[in-house]
């Protein structure tokens, strides 16, 4: 048998037809829902007279458009209350399990998947969210779909996809003091561009993805989609192993055991190959800043912004630096920001919370700064408040906000107004992406901490 | 879902010479609260497209009467970003029916052909010559032919071919979707998930 990789072991798994010049019809293990992408498919599948063929394979949460504070009030924009309502009457109806505002388990899709062992190794999981890559930290092939296939997963349980080509990105060596999982992934994506993995799937490899924390793995797998990838996974260990063993989906007994074997199985033969392979090495990274309008635009922190002769791209790199305000060759270092946000599926959990803290202890938030600390989920919110977290945050000036998306793509009441400075550690930096004008910096939660307290773009080095 | 079929398409075009445009441009978080997938095409490009107080922006390219056509021709990477098929909705509900770009991204790309929009890839060279063409006559039309899977600047004949997999061209030729494919393999599909240890 010819050597596979990690990706051909889990998508081969999964092909239940092939098509002759066509796309492999490819069966869906775990289907998240949320109520912004999945009305338009229940109505889809309501006008064919169809039905959910697997209902218990597809979990539905609310997050996208809900409010971060007073979730007990009936939520005041009467558009969100709208698809939040059009969720739960679609989800009764076709028996799909829902965790909606309220729920003791309620948080972002991508968060919540993971925490109740939903997401496991060898798995094939789509939520109609380009972050679900997400969950490859865990080994599976996680990614993103539109609205019709949503509906495709609803009626059949499966999509029509051809499959990807293969990317290894390999990290040896030992992070620096200061540089968090985010920095890697914002490294990787500054290196090979925001377009540089379009029709791949990408594997991370090395001894800095085995070191690293699952929440870690899912903060670089969250980010996978910003380099263009249609995915990225990473191989389970004992480590993932570790992480899931007794949340509530996960296997029990006998079938742990036999999960687990199968498990071990899930990663790529030596000699196996891929189409592009790409090397760097964990000294070369340092804490992160993006200065544009898309992910991969972003630079070590102590460095500045390139000059538009060393960068593609003429005409949208000046439009991109004039939507920022910023110059090519200025500092990061120093600038003048009003906002941060902590939370989303990218950095929304426990460890974030904790990183955050470690900075702001015994320090006081900036006065110019509002700062927007958000947990992925109620597990999260409850894990800060017993962990004594929310307690250095509120002796520093901060308040904590409940669950939801938030400010990642602003679709709830929390945007950054026009023209001001928002350091972020969500995803995307895109031009109104928080807010109409907003001007995003993609950063840690270091790196967030540090400009929380200090009000300036800071290189949190100084306070570790 | 019904779309139009798509044969021959012979139009104008509008020209986009930005790289990078993302889901969030085409369209912005704050229009995905509908529950029906019509009228996105009135927010497409929103914040490029209009003011705050709502007026048109006049040198955006599509509030510019110099420019018009059922073919947007766009900057390399376009469609990056979100996952939200609105994108796609917005871009045909306005009128067009094809993208022509270098470079799509990948769930865009996907998305656009579930719905009936066709995106051609051309080489960043043909792109450019399509460029050149429009700034120097907007009129100039170019013709896609998806049964020969062609991309002509009529103006000049210069044409190129495109690559489309042959079971989606069947599909957007005749305004065919995946899920009814889908809904007539239950059995095969049934018999998998039977042997499939999640």
């Amino acid at each position: 048998m010819s050597k596979q990789t990690l990706f051909d072991k889990v998508w081969d798994a999964h092909v239940v037809r092939k098509i002759e010049d066509g796309p492999d019809v490819f069966f869906i293990d775990r289907h998240f829902i949320h109520e912004v992408t999945s009305p338009v498919a229940f109505n889809g599948l309501e006008s064919r007279g169809a039905d959910v063929l697997f209902p218990e394979r597809t979990f539905a949460t609310a997050d996208h458009n809900t409010p971060t504070i007073n979730q007990h009030l009936p939520v005041a924009d009467p558009l969100s209350a709208n698809q939040l309502h059009a969720l739960e009457t679609n989800t009764a109806k076709y028996g799909i399990s829902h965790w909606g505002l309220g729920h003791a388990k309620n948080g972002i899709v991508h968060v919540i998947g993971p925490e109740n062992g939903i997401t496991q190794p060898g798995m094939t999981i789509v939520c109609g969210d380009s972050h679900t890559s997400t969950h490859g930290a865990f080994g599976a092939i996680a990614f993103g779909i539109g609205t019709s296939e949503v509906e495709m997963v609803l009626a059949s349980q499966c999509i029509m996809q051809p499959k990807p080509k293969k990317m290894r990105i390999t990290i040896n060596g030992k992070l620096g003091k200061g540089v968090l999982p985010k920095d890697v992934v914002l490294y990787i994506i500054s290196q090979i561009s925001a377009s540089g993995a379009t029709g791949y799937f990408v594997e991370y490899a090395g001894e800095v993805f085995e070191d690293m924390s699952m929440e870690g793995r899912m903060t670089v797998c969250n980010m996978s989609i910003e380099m263009g990838a249609r995915g990225g996974m990473i191989a389970p260990d004992e480590k993932t192993f570790a992480y899931l063993k007794g949340r509530d989906q996960s296997p029990k007994g006998e079938a742990w055991d036999k999960a687990v074997e199968y498990w071990k199985t899930l990663k790529t033969d030596e000699d196996a190959e891929f189409d592009l392979e790409y090397t760097y090495d964990a000294a070369d990274i340092e804490p992160q800043i993006t200065y544009g309008t898309n992910p991969g635009m972003g630079t070590g922190i102590s460095q500045s912004i390139p000059s538009a002769a060393e960068v593609e791209g003429g005409a949208s790199y000046a439009k991109s630096l004039s939507y920022m305000g910023f110059a090519e060759e200025e500092s990061m270092l120093g600038k003048p920001i009003d906002f941060v946000f902590l939370g989303s599926c990218t950095n929304g959990r426990i460890e974030d919370f904790r990183a955050f803290a470690s900075i702001v202890k015994g320090r006081k938030k900036a006065d110019n700064v509002t700062a927007w600390l958000v947990p992925g989920s109620h597990v999260v919110e409850s894990q800060i408040k017993d962990e004594g977290i929310l307690d250095v945050l509120t002796e520093a000036g901060f308040e904590l906000r409940q669950p939801g998306c938030s400010a990642c793509l602003a679709m709830n009441d929390d945007k950054v107004p026009a023209g001001k400075y928002a350091v972020s550690t969500s995803n995307r930096n895109f031009e109104g992406r928080q807010g109409p004008g907003a001007r995003t910096l993609l950063a840690s939660p270091f790196v967030a901490a540090a400009a929380a307290v200090t009000g300036v773009v800071s290189d949190p080095r100084q306070f570790l | 879902m019904a779309y139009d079929k798509f044969t021959i398409l012979q139009s104008s075009a509008v020209p986009m010479p930005l790289e990078n445009v993302d889901t969030d441009q085409i369209i912005p978080a704050r229009f995905l609260k509908a529950t029906e997938r019509k009228g996105f095409g009135d927010n497409l490009f929103r914040d490029w497209r209009y003011n705050n107080d709502d007026s048109p922006k006049a040198d955006f390219v599509l509030n510019n009467p110099t420019y018009s056509g059922k073919i947007l021709v766009a900057g390399r990477n376009f469609g990056s970003g979100s996952s939200r098929e609105h994108a796609a909705w917005a871009i045909y509900d306005y009128g067009f029916r094809c993208v022509v770009s270098s470079f799509f991204a990948d769930i865009f790309k996907n998305n656009s052909i579930n719905v009936g929009l066709l995106p051609v890839q051309v080489t960043p060279e043909f792109l450019d010559k399509i460029f050149q063409t429009i700034e120097q006559d907007p009129k100039t039309e170019l013709e896609v032919n998806l049964a020969d899977q062609t991309i002509t600047i009529l103006a000049t004949g210069e044409q190129e071919s495109f690559a489309i997999n042959g079971y989606k061209k069947h599909n957007l030729m005749n305004g065919f979707d995946d899920i009814d494919y889908l809904r007539a393999m239950k059995e095969e599909i049934g018999a998998y998930a039977e042997k499939s240890m999640y």
